[in-house]
């Protein structure tokens, strides 16, 4: 089943037609309502006449966040805020988040490209889909939400949070489709083993589960918990959000929205073009969207594409699981955390800064993140009281920047180990 | 007539507490009294000890978070009711304690008590003058 044939199976010749006349369009747009690129695309002497097939594309300048983070808040829209129905936002390298805007056609067309991912899931007029994922400036909520509603389904926005009430609500309103993280589903399955519930006395056929990376012994154990089919999704919300690419039922590989965004594959140190089969960063041009188009963004995800027919019958090429970072970002719980956010918080506790360690682990499934500090003498005090108001101020602070709890832990001073070169400030336990 | 205590950062882990001791044990350093804060996440010790400031050398060299804080020694009536007495006097006159210990001495038969309070000379002052024996380093 497919939600939209005519793009989701069209030919790959004609697909490059309509990709190239939408790439020629919004150069035109974004040369024209975005001084960033006519900026970027003057140093280049790159005018828009010069794109005139999608080949051409390696030609345009790349977008990274910094940009984005430059251009706070609104400095890279193309479209009037008056055109702006919807402002979402993700955390940045620093304090300050990336912001995005979407026109009334970019909500419709996000829509449609999570409608396609639902579709695949068994979606319906007749389905019931629980949307466990944020709703809030995270995209993941009111993605999904959109695509749900979209195909008719019936969309229970029920967020995340709140287990024990997200598997009553699954039981008792008949779910037969649910939307979160991946690890968000082992904890909801474990939940639900404690609860003595039997999931095949559920309604539930199948999961979306995306916003952070996972593998596939994960899939196995939900897939064998839940008695379910997991599917994997992409997105971020530079591009639109979850649904950029999402997997098939043959799952190999999520089916980019090539209609809409053009990946490339590029080499992360010296940004050379990469062939299909080859590891590299995955790098998106959004073809169709209004409120912030953006040519050639560097999305840091290490993956690799391929354009092997896929037996579903969609001829879009497909990414494989995500491979890696290119940058050192962390997705914790779904939420992009930087060690250099945490280093901005700990930098104004004098003298703590330089000896951190970020420690992230997978506890029954679910991600922790702890912070060791070296503790040092101008901050110890001989009362418990000041000791710990001081680490609840802290672990506060580390809060509002990062919107997830870290476990702050003071270590003795020279604990940490010290490196010679460039310092190791992270431990990522889960992979 | 302040007593200098040693108080030591602890991280909540296996075996710091001996790490301690045995740099004290190493060193000939007399532990003459001690007590001992701990929260889930981390440890304070409080040591009083012949050499406060040698000690503090040789602890901080051990890379231990360590500091010194002045606190009173009081020499209290081995009785019930000895301890209330001088808490009382302290709360008449508006002190809060922060934290106190007892330990024994060597040099009186009577009990010892440390107190550590924000107003460390108000509160020398007022127990002088309900006529607690204050003990000075050296008796300790």
């Amino acid at each position: 089943m497919m939600w939209n044939e005519t793009y989701e199976a069209m030919e790959r010749d004609k697909l490059r037609e309509l990709q190239s006349r939408r790439l020629n369009n919004l150069v035109y747009k974004v040369y024209q309502n975005v001084p960033f690129y006519r900026e970027k695309m003057q140093k280049l002497g790159v005018c828009p006449e010069d794109i005139r097939s999608i080949d051409d594309i390696t030609l345009l300048p790349f977008t990274t966040k910094d940009d984005l983070r430059d251009s706070y808040p609104y400095g890279m829209f193309a479209a009037p805020l008056e055109e702006i129905i919807r402002i979402h936002a993700s955390s940045g390298t620093t304090g300050k988040p990336t912001v995005v805007g979407y026109t009334q056609k970019d909500i419709t067309s996000w829509a449609e490209c999570d409608a396609r991912a639902l579709v695949i899931a068994g979606g319906s007029r007749s389905s019931i889909v629980q949307v466990a994922y944020g709703y809030g400036l995270f995209t993941g909520g009111l993605g999904m939400h959109y695509g749900a509603e979209k195909i008719g389904a019936s969309v229970i926005p029920i967020s995340g949070g709140n287990t024990q009430r997200q598997i009553m609500v699954m039981k008792d309103f008949g779910s037969t489709i649910v939307c979160c993280t991946p690890s968000y589903a082992i904890y909801m399955a474990e939940t639900m083993r404690e609860m003595g519930i039997n999931p095949a006395d559920l309604k539930l056929k199948a999961g979306i589960f995306g916003a952070e990376p996972w593998t596939e012994e994960m899939r196995i154990q939900i897939e064998d918990m839940l008695q379910i089919k997991a599917l994997d999704i992409y997105g971020l919300s530079e591009i639109t959000g979850p649904g950029v690419s999402c997997e098939c039922m043959v799952q190999q590989g999520m089916h980019v929205q090539e209609d809409m965004f053009y990946p490339e594959i590029v080499n992360p140190d010296t940004l050379e073009p990469l062939g299909y089969g080859e590891k590299g960063e995955i790098v998106f041009t959004t073809l169709t969207k209004e409120g912030i188009p953006l040519l050639r963004y560097r999305t840091r995800d290490i993956t690799s594409l391929t354009d092997e027919r896929c037996p579903c019958g969609r001829t879009s090429v497909r990414m494989s699981r995500l491979l890696g970072r290119s940058d050192d970002m962390l997705i914790i719980r779904g939420v992009n955390v930087f060690p250099s956010q945490i280093e901005g918080v700990l930098a104004k506790y004098q003298e703590i800064a330089p000896y951190y360690m970020i420690i992230v682990s997978r506890e029954s499934n679910t991600d922790v993140l702890e912070i060791q500090v070296e503790f040092s003498e101008n901050l110890f005090s001989d009362e418990v009281r000041i000791m710990e108001e001081l680490e609840q101020k802290i672990a506060a602070e580390l809060y509002s920047v990062l919107n997830i709890n870290a476990k702050l832990t003071f270590v003795q001073p020279k604990s940490l180990p010290r490196s010679e070169g460039k310092a190791q400030h992270v431990i990522d336990k889960r992979h | 007539m302040f007593i200098k205590q040693i108080s030591v950062f602890l991280e909540n882990k296996k075996g710091m507490l001996y790490n301690l001791t045995k740099i004290l044990a190493d060193n000939q350093i007399d532990i003459k009294a001690l007590s001992m804060a701990d929260t889930s996440k981390f440890g304070i010790i409080r040591l009083i000890v012949s050499d406060p400031e040698g000690t503090l050398r040789i602890i901080k060299s051990a890379n231990f978070t360590a500091s010194v804080t002045e606190v009173l020694g009081v020499e209290l009536e081995d009785r019930p009711g000895g301890l209330a007495e001088v808490l009382g006097a302290l709360k008449d006159s508006d002190i809060a304690v922060e934290y106190l210990y007892s330990f024994v001495g060597t040099s009186c038969k009577n009990a010892m008590i440390i107190v550590r309070v924000e107003e460390l000379e108000k509160a020398h002052d007022v127990l002088q003058q309900h006529g607690f024996p204050i003990v000075t380093e050296d008796r300790v």
